[in-house]
């Protein structure tokens, strides 16, 4: 199979091409990502409709598998390496055309951790999954996480630390946002290899994400909950 | 072979390596988030007790406080200038427990991942990903380090740059993969990859293995891969102590001392010949593990089923060695390659 004619993108029908980006995303091709998107654009798809069609739907797949053990971060840095090639496109597009959005989130890896690859993984995943993302980048004290959060009000908080000496931080956060009040007016999300979900339920947090394709889900759901109860209220 | 490690590896047919550090130093009131390698320097005496609490537990190894010690990992606390002066006491500290002790102990300068990612995937080059290793390295060495300890990495480019850079110091080392990722390393690299990996190297470790990762049967099943590749290089075993939990405003490991030791027996009929603890093991989990290993009678390799009976069940299918890859759900209609 290794010889393939080359496909040309342009011939394609709009289904074939969707599908032919869920394998080209798979296969982190930035290049043949932004040829489709211009094509799509071209034949007057609407911003939002290839965001979700085509990028979402196609990182959906590449978070299944890597949440099931059958992509590693390698790949999944080259998925959303060619995601963000698309996204550069559609994003002023997007803004021009007020396309909905799923929601906001502030998202940097505590004081002390330099380890930023899981939380660029989340950031990146949930740009795809259609939310907006401040990252406030590595080694944050509480107080860049609660500027963060007056100047940017998002819907969610997330945080992540990659070890032992800097997780028990997350903590701190948490208890920071309770003492000033501030802990119900957001979703906390946190992550980080060595944490678990009881972990995360110990140190006050809404919930432990495994993984970025976990983070994806929680927090759709975590939002679209919030803003039931706020239809509700 | 004439390094003190390869040494004490020809006298006897275990050796047992330390617990944790840095759980270790939460206990003597390092904050989260502050780099435990400046207190080599800012508190010595709480070093020299963590190093000598793993030698009176029975560690014939323990590593230097200096994990987190390369330049790139340090900048973050305006320390990068000082990776020489942080690792030379780190181990100048452990020269000293060690020649006091009353047995041969090796010092091992513990060499952690730099947080970044090699190129081309990511910013750091091979070249830099070297200096910043060998830089670290020859610190280790003059402070008397007898081993370099390359631990918890995931990716086999960075595993490779600091073999590279031990071969530059003209030190012995040892190197640890961390797999954490339905068994593999956070990577993708599988037990069976690294037990390929470390025979093409230029300058092989004088052992190898997995530490720290998700809990103790993860671990020896890891290691139940490495032997399954026929491996005659040592194999080491460094797992964490349960998995954290939040206890009363500290992170508490919930493996016990009793759990442990079953684990460290089970690691030396797994394959292991060098046998400690990662995250959350105490010198108190040290002596179980000791005493344990002194009165075992090694066995047959444990099945699956007895590892997960007795040290609590896998956190994935498989470990990602030996078998087809799974199948993948798309991809594969490259256009150009």
């Amino acid at each position: 199979m290794a010889e393939q004619d080359d496909i040309i993108l342009a011939e394609l029908s709009d289904e074939e091409l969707v599908q032919q980006m869920h394998d080209d995303l798979y296969d982190g091709l930035k290049d043949e990502i932004e040829e489709a998107v211009h094509i799509l654009l071209d034949r007057g798809w609407q911003p939002y409709r290839i965001l979700t069609e085509a990028l979402v739907a196609g990182m959906t797949i590449v978070g299944y598998d890597f949440r099931d053990g059958i992509l590693f971060v390698p790949e999944v840095l080259l998925a959303a390496n060619a995601m963000k090639g698309g996204m550069f496109i559609l994003k002023p597009l997007l803004a021009e055309t007020g396309a909905p959005k799923q929601g906001k989130m502030v998202i940097g890896t505590v004081k002390g951790d330099i380890h930023d690859i899981g939380k660029n993984l989340v950031s990146m995943m949930l740009e795809g999954a259609g939310f907006e993302v401040v990252d406030i980048g590595i080694n944050n004290p509480v107080e860049n996480y609660l500027e963060a959060l007056e100047r940017e009000q998002p819907d969610i908080l997330g945080m992540s630390a990659l070890l032992t000496t800097t997780m028990p931080y997350m903590k701190v956060v948490i208890d920071t946002m309770v003492e000033k009040g501030l802990r119900d007016d957001y979703i906390v999300l946190v992550g980080g290899a060595p944490l678990n979900e009881e972990f995360g339920r110990a140190i006050g947090a809404d919930a432990y994400c495994r993984d970025a394709a976990v983070a994806v889900e929680m927090a759709k759901d975590f939002v679209s909950r919030k803003h039931n109860q706020m239809a509700a209220g | 072979m004439s390094d003190p490690l390869s040494r004490l590896l020809e006298a006897r047919d275990w050796l047992m390596a330390d617990g944790a550090t840095g759980t270790n130093l939460f206990n003597m009131g390092l904050e989260a988030g502050e780099a435990p390698e400046l207190w080599n320097v800012a508190h010595p005496e709480r070093i020299t007790a963590l190093y000598r609490g793993a030698v009176e537990a029975g560690s014939d190894i323990f590593l230097t406080n200096s994990f987190g010690g390369n330049a790139s990992r340090l900048r973050l606390h305006g320390a990068h200038r000082r990776v020489g002066e942080l690792n030379r006491a780190a181990a100048e500290l452990a020269r000293e427990v060690a020649d006091r002790a009353a047995r041969r102990t090796v010092v091992a300068g513990s060499m952690g991942p730099t947080g970044e990612i090699m190129a081309p995937l990511g910013e750091l080059t091979h070249a830099l990903a070297v200096e910043m290793f060998h830089e670290q390295a020859e610190a280790l060495k003059a402070g008397g380090a007898d081993v370099l300890w390359v631990e918890t990495i995931s990716s086999a480019d960075e595993f490779r740059a600091a073999a590279e850079a031990a071969r530059s110091a003209e030190m012995p080392w040892c190197g640890t993969m961390s797999f954490d990722t339905a068994g593999r390393s956070m990577m993708g690299v599988t037990a069976a990859d690294l037990a390929a990996l470390v025979e093409k190297l230029p300058h092989p470790p004088v052992a190898f293995g997995a530490n720290c990762g998700v809990g103790a049967s993860d671990l020896l099943r890891t290691i139940l891969s490495f032997a399954a590749e026929g491996t005659e290089r040592p194999i080491i075993a460094k797992g964490n102590a349960g998995v954290p939990k939040y206890v009363h405003g500290h992170i508490h490991y919930d493996g016990t001392p009793e759990l442990m030791a079953d684990y460290a027996t089970l690691a030396r009929d797994c394959g292991a010949r060098i046998i400690g603890g990662c995250c959350g093991t105490t010198p108190e989990h040290l002596r179980h593990m000791h005493a344990a290993l002194e009165a075992h009678t090694p066995g047959p390799r444990p099945k699956l089923d007895v590892i997960a009976a007795r040290l609590g069940g896998f956190s994935s299918v498989s470990d990602g060695s030996g078998e087809a890859p799974p199948e993948r759900r798309r991809g594969g209609r490259r256009r150009r390659s």
